[in-house]
């Protein structure tokens, strides 16, 4: 049987380039081309930018209303990542009480699901009338982001190995020891599994809230000025708005996927690279 | 070479909650320095004897004592059929976890940790972690790690069940060679007749359904034991009364 000689530099280079091109060169392209196409259409058509602005004019709105959508951008970013963080300790913490205590999961999981199913615009008008519109807005984050946190980690922590179980009963492990070094490592990858979805959803909560607070918000973000934009027919800065949020959007995606893949990276098989 | 009594099952009953009888009137004596190997088909109780003997589920009925003090109780070790490692940290912290519950610290527990890994062939091994081993390899971390509190006893539940043929041979081997370095009480749970064979002084054949002994075995050949004992007659007449025992206990179950 001939045995398979290793691939040589040549080889080798080239299978890179053709990851590169595969991976991160072509999805850009079709991006690129996704807008030509848009600009082409608007040129083509002479679309006026009140209905469809083109790309480079929303890059240029974006450029020259700087000043305001970054101080936006500031204030959704900040309750955003004010609420996930919230979010993750509220969550860890409580999963770790519903393990520790089987009774708390009993009597407070029923307040969770029910946060969960009712629909956040419909409980944003309520909390802005008992808090002030920014703590509402943060209120409204934090509900949406907390739940994937909490059902992903009890999860996680409830489904370590049987017989590693038996293994830490076996050495007289202490409640406490089992949970440190047992339960908590084993639900890390349900937790960053919990965390991305949350950092989404965080996301979408403070938009979702700051629609519904509309002009009463002080600090406005960027939800506020795209309806802000929409009543004055400021088209291009509705779509500059828009261009922020999914931005922000993907690098929140980003970030925590990276952060999976470095924790996870030498051990859990979500994160491992195939071996071919 | 066995001698004293260690371990004594009086009368166990083991009902599990779904009503199901898993053991039924076991009476079992391990002996200091035995090798004892637990042989029938799955779902017989051999692993819920283990269990018991391990503490990790207590008896419906019946009593176990324990004759040489505490010491053997409080230091079991206890090899599960798949390595029941933690995936997400080194070997090293793996074989650590024992006396890390007990509350040693890493360079109180350093030497014996190396010593252990010594044993078991991992020294080199000792930083990587359990996906980047062979099943075999996970397998002697798992060893590595009952090893570490100088076990009386080990109680080992299939472990070799799930390895290939060649790389179980070779971790039959080992664990003689490891029985005779540490002067351990093994017993093993197996449904391998070749392999109960090969490493016992004794045999017990469960039948199922109840749960129970139905017969002993002694095989009286020494140890060291190698390949050509595998070719010995004593081997022969051995595997043919414990694969007998084993036909006889199953054919009875299949007329319940």
């Amino acid at each position: 049987m001939a045995r398979a000689t290793p691939p040589s530099r040549a080889q080798r280079s080239y299978a890179l380039a053709r990851d590169w091109l595969i991976h991160s060169a072509l999805p850009l392209l079709v991006f690129l081309a996704s807008l030509a196409v848009w600009e082409g259409l608007v040129w083509l058509k002479s679309i006026p930018p009140y209905l469809l602005p083109a790309p480079s004019r929303i890059a240029t709105t974006l450029i020259a209303d700087w000043d305001t959508l970054s101080a936006s951008l500031y204030v959704t970013l900040r309750i955003t990542f004010a609420a996930l963080f919230a979010a993750m300790f509220g969550g860890v913490g409580l999963a770790i009480v519903f393990t520790q205590w089987k009774w708390a999961e009993r009597s407070f999981f029923p307040f969770a699901v029910i946060l969960q199913v009712t629909p956040i615009v419909a409980i944003a008008p309520l909390l802005l009338v008992y808090l002030d519109s920014t703590l509402a807005v943060l209120t409204c984050a934090f509900l949406v982001a907390f739940f994937p946190i909490l059902s992903n980690t009890a999860l996680g922590l409830a489904s370590a190995d049987r017989h590693l179980v038996d293994l830490f009963q076996l050495y007289r492990a202490s409640r406490w020891q089992q949970l440190i070094w047992l339960r908590l490592p084993a639900a890390l990858p349900y937790f960053l599994g919990g965390l991305r979805i949350g950092g989404g959803l965080a996301l979408i909560g403070a938009i979702v809230a700051e629609i519904a607070a509309g002009s009463a918000g002080q600090g406005a973000g960027l939800a506020f000025r795209i309806v802000e934009s929409g009543y004055r027919l400021n088209i291009p800065r509705m779509f500059a708005a828009l261009v922020l949020i999914s931005i922000t959007g993907i690098l929140i995606f980003l970030f925590f996927t990276l952060l999976s893949h470095l924790l996870l990276g030498r051990w859990h098989e979500s994160a491992r690279k195939t071996e071919s | 070479m066995t001698d004293a009594p260690l371990v004594q099952l009086k009368n166990i009953g083991k009902e599990f909650a779904n009503g199901v009888v898993a053991l039924e009137e076991l009476n079992l004596t391990i002996h200091a320095g035995e090798f004892l190997s637990l042989l029938g088909p799955s779902g017989c109780g051999k692993s819920t004897a283990l269990r018991l003997i391990a503490d990790l589920s207590t008896p419906s009925q019946g009593q176990i004592e324990w004759h040489q003090g505490h010491d053997a109780r409080q230091t079991l070790g206890f090899v599960f059929q798949d390595s029941t490692l933690m995936p997400w940290t080194s070997v090293y912290n793996n074989v650590w976890l024992p006396l890390r519950l007990a509350g040693v610290s890493k360079s109180q527990a350093d030497y014996r940790i190396h010593e252990v890994l010594d044993l078991v062939g991992l020294r080199a091994f000792e930083s990587a972690y359990p996906g980047e081993l062979s099943g075999g390899m996970k397998m002697r971390a798992s060893i590595a790690r009952a090893l570490i509190q100088r076990p009386q006893l080990l109680l080992m539940d299939e472990p070799f069940a799930a390895l290939d043929e060649i790389t179980r041979l070779k971790l039959n081997n080992d664990l003689l060679q490891l029985k005779a370095e540490l002067a351990m009480t093994i017993v093993f749970v197996t449904h391998s007749v070749y392999e109960s064979v090969y490493l016992s002084n004794r045999i017990a054949v469960f039948a199922s359904r109840p749960g129970r002994i139905v017969r002993q075995i002694e095989i009286d050949a020494p140890y060291p034991r190698d390949l050509s004992f595998r070719h010995s007659e004593l081997y022969a007449k051995s595997c043919q009364d414990a694969s007998e025992a084993l036909q006889s206990a199953m054919s009875e179950q299949d007329h319940l």
